[in-house]
């Protein structure tokens, strides 16, 4: 039967994490759709894509979570699958639906086993959980750090469909997007991430910022510089934060709390600078270098 | 108003978990257990809501194993007006909570129900969502702020890229995350008044409720070790490994 992914864009463009979706969904089916809010072109691209379903509305643009169910629920009974992206977006929808459906909700799915079984982390990543699903239908949710992209060389069928209005919804109010020029933290190769340790935001910014410019990385934080106010939420890495694998990870004066670990520890190199040699961070790190970063970075940054 | 905080116990977020050499499962026993952190913090937002006059009572409600209770305990001691536990020797999957959950709404017929984003067990993040779906209630989840007025809450949410505000009318579903508030620690004389504020125990199966897995769990294993990093000695030995590893 066929399985559909709900795409992620940024209201423009499918995101790449679509092309990683996709990859999860064929190890599921050969014939795959892809429901998107916007970029209904870039979504028919992706290699392996049998057909577009392109729905828009002003909910929708903004993910609500009763929106994409309105919009999903009358088409479910031809999918054998239904896979969302776990980022906000996702977590907010599938559990919704999974629910609308009589069925079990699979977050954060990391390996595709069988069409009816995946390994998810559990316990902040400290234990892979292997499960098996007596459901017809199966919602899940995938984490795209674990899945290789579907390239983009297709050219699917795209049909337009006029999605219901939920009855009783939240509606949108406004919203706050920090905007940056660096690569978005998700899909990063290389990331830099501060923690407690930089003492401020100002420290921050004339720290981690210019290292992770240097790279071309994108930026992240441990809760604690979160916590502190020393970078906005949404750089938080991390059980609760986002999830990252990039190429190279910079961990600066993090400690490295089991719930940071659980962010990042799938990274192909981690480099950790802090100054405490028994900080837990070195217990993952590829390279430690046990100095204060105040006199490691200047001289990174000039070794670079 | 009448808030419902759901309240989960949690292995204690600080103890580093151990697979069981067979593979069934995680090990608990001798473990430390505590509220899961989420969990906290929506009690806290509750308890607060109704200093600010907003509220005038919280019910937590868990659904678990009988020393669950202590975990309700927390809770009243924080500031809950009472408490319901279900019991169940089973570990029911989130979309067998949200349906008891549901029982429970309907007995209780609270305006809000203000809940943890995801416990740190199962990682799953549904329950709230699926409590919602069968409610057939609006949803704000992640919230970072909650202002309710005039029979709507407006609950600012952290979602990717920034924060994004929705107007929810009452009844409504609430998930909570890290950055709403620091839950307080109970002191001594609310954890002695606590012992006082009634539980209401029952069992889970009286709802009728089919509890029955959906999911068999098949296998839990270790997650892959990375094998051991070295120190380097300076940044310049630093900049050389990264460049022989091929990475910058």
């Amino acid at each position: 039967m066929t399985v559909l992914v709900y795409a992620e864009t940024d209201g423009v463009h499918v995101k790449d994490s679509t092309n990683k979706a996709v990859t999860a969904a064929l190890a599921i089916s050969s014939d795959v759709h892809v429901l998107t809010t916007a970029d209904a072109e870039g979504a028919a691209k992706i290699t392996g894509v049998t057909k577009v379903l392109s729905a828009s509305s002003e909910a929708l643009s903004k993910d609500i979570a009763e929106a994409i169910e309105a919009t999903i629920l009358p088409l479910a009974d031809a999918y054998e699958a239904i896979i969302f992206i776990a980022g906000a977006a996702g977590k907010n929808a599938a559990p919704r639906l999974a629910a609308k459906l009589d069925c079990a909700f699979i977050s954060d799915v990391i390996a595709v086993n069988a069409p009816n079984a995946f390994t998810r982390p559990i316990y902040a990543g400290n234990a892979l959980e292997s499960v098996e699903t007596s459901d017809a239908k199966k919602i899940i949710t995938v984490r795209t750090t674990s899945f290789a992209a579907a390239e983009n060389g297709g050219s699917a069928a795209v049909e337009t469909i006029t999605p219901a209005a939920p009855a009783h919804s939240a509606t949108f109010v406004s919203e706050e997007m920090v905007k940056s020029d660096r690569p978005e933290l998700q899909g990063a190769k290389r990331v830099v991430s501060g923690g407690r340790a930089l003492g401020s935001e100002e420290e921050f910014n004339k720290v981690i910022v210019p290292l992770a410019d240097k790279l071309g990385a994108a930026v992240g934080a441990s809760r604690a510089a979160v916590d502190a106010g020393y970078a906005p939420n949404d750089y938080q890495v991390g059980q609760t934060g986002k999830v990252v694998a990039p190429e190279l990870y910079v961990a600066v004066g993090i400690s490295g709390a089991i719930q940071h670990l659980a962010g990042m520890k799938d990274s192909k190199t981690i480099v950790a600078i802090n100054k405490d040699p028994d900080a837990p961070i070195f217990a993952v790190a590829d390279f430690g270098l046990v100095a204060d970063y105040k006199d490691a970075v200047p001289e990174l940054m000039g070794a670079l | 108003m009448k808030i419902l905080v759901p309240v989960k116990r949690v292995i204690d977020y600080n103890v580093k978990v151990r697979v069981k050499t067979d593979e069934t499962g995680v090990d608990l026993a001798n473990v430390k257990m505590s509220m899961n952190p989420f969990c906290e913090i929506a009690v806290e937002e509750a308890v607060r809501l109704k200093e600010k006059g907003i509220a005038t009572e919280v019910v937590a409600v868990s659904i678990g194993v009988t020393p669950a209770q202590e975990t309700l305990r927390t809770a009243l001691a924080m500031g809950a007006d009472r408490a319901i536990l279900l019991t169940t020797d089973v570990d029911p999957e989130p979309l067998a909570v949200a349906k008891l959950l549901k029982a429970v709404f309907e007995e209780e017929k609270p305006d809000a129900v203000i809940m943890g984003k995801q416990a740190i067990d199962g990682d799953n993040n549904a329950t709230g969502q699926m409590l919602a779906a069968l409610l057939d209630l609006p949803q704000a989840t992640f919230a970072s702020e909650v202002v309710v007025e005039g029979g709507k809450a407006k609950v600012t949410r952290e979602v990717d890229g920034g924060l994004q505000t929705l107007e929810v009318a009452l009844p409504a579903i609430i998930t909570v995350d890290l950055r709403l508030n620091e839950p307080r620690f109970a002191s001594l004389p609310n954890i002695m008044k606590a012992k006082k504020k009634p539980i209401d125990i029952k069992e889970a199966s009286a709802y009728g409720v089919d509890l029955a897995p959906h999911l068999k769990v098949t296998k839990v294993t270790e997650p892959p070790k990375r094998s051991a990093g070295i120190k380097v000695e300076s940044v310049g030995e630093l900049v050389a490994k990264l460049k022989d590893a091929g990475v910058i």
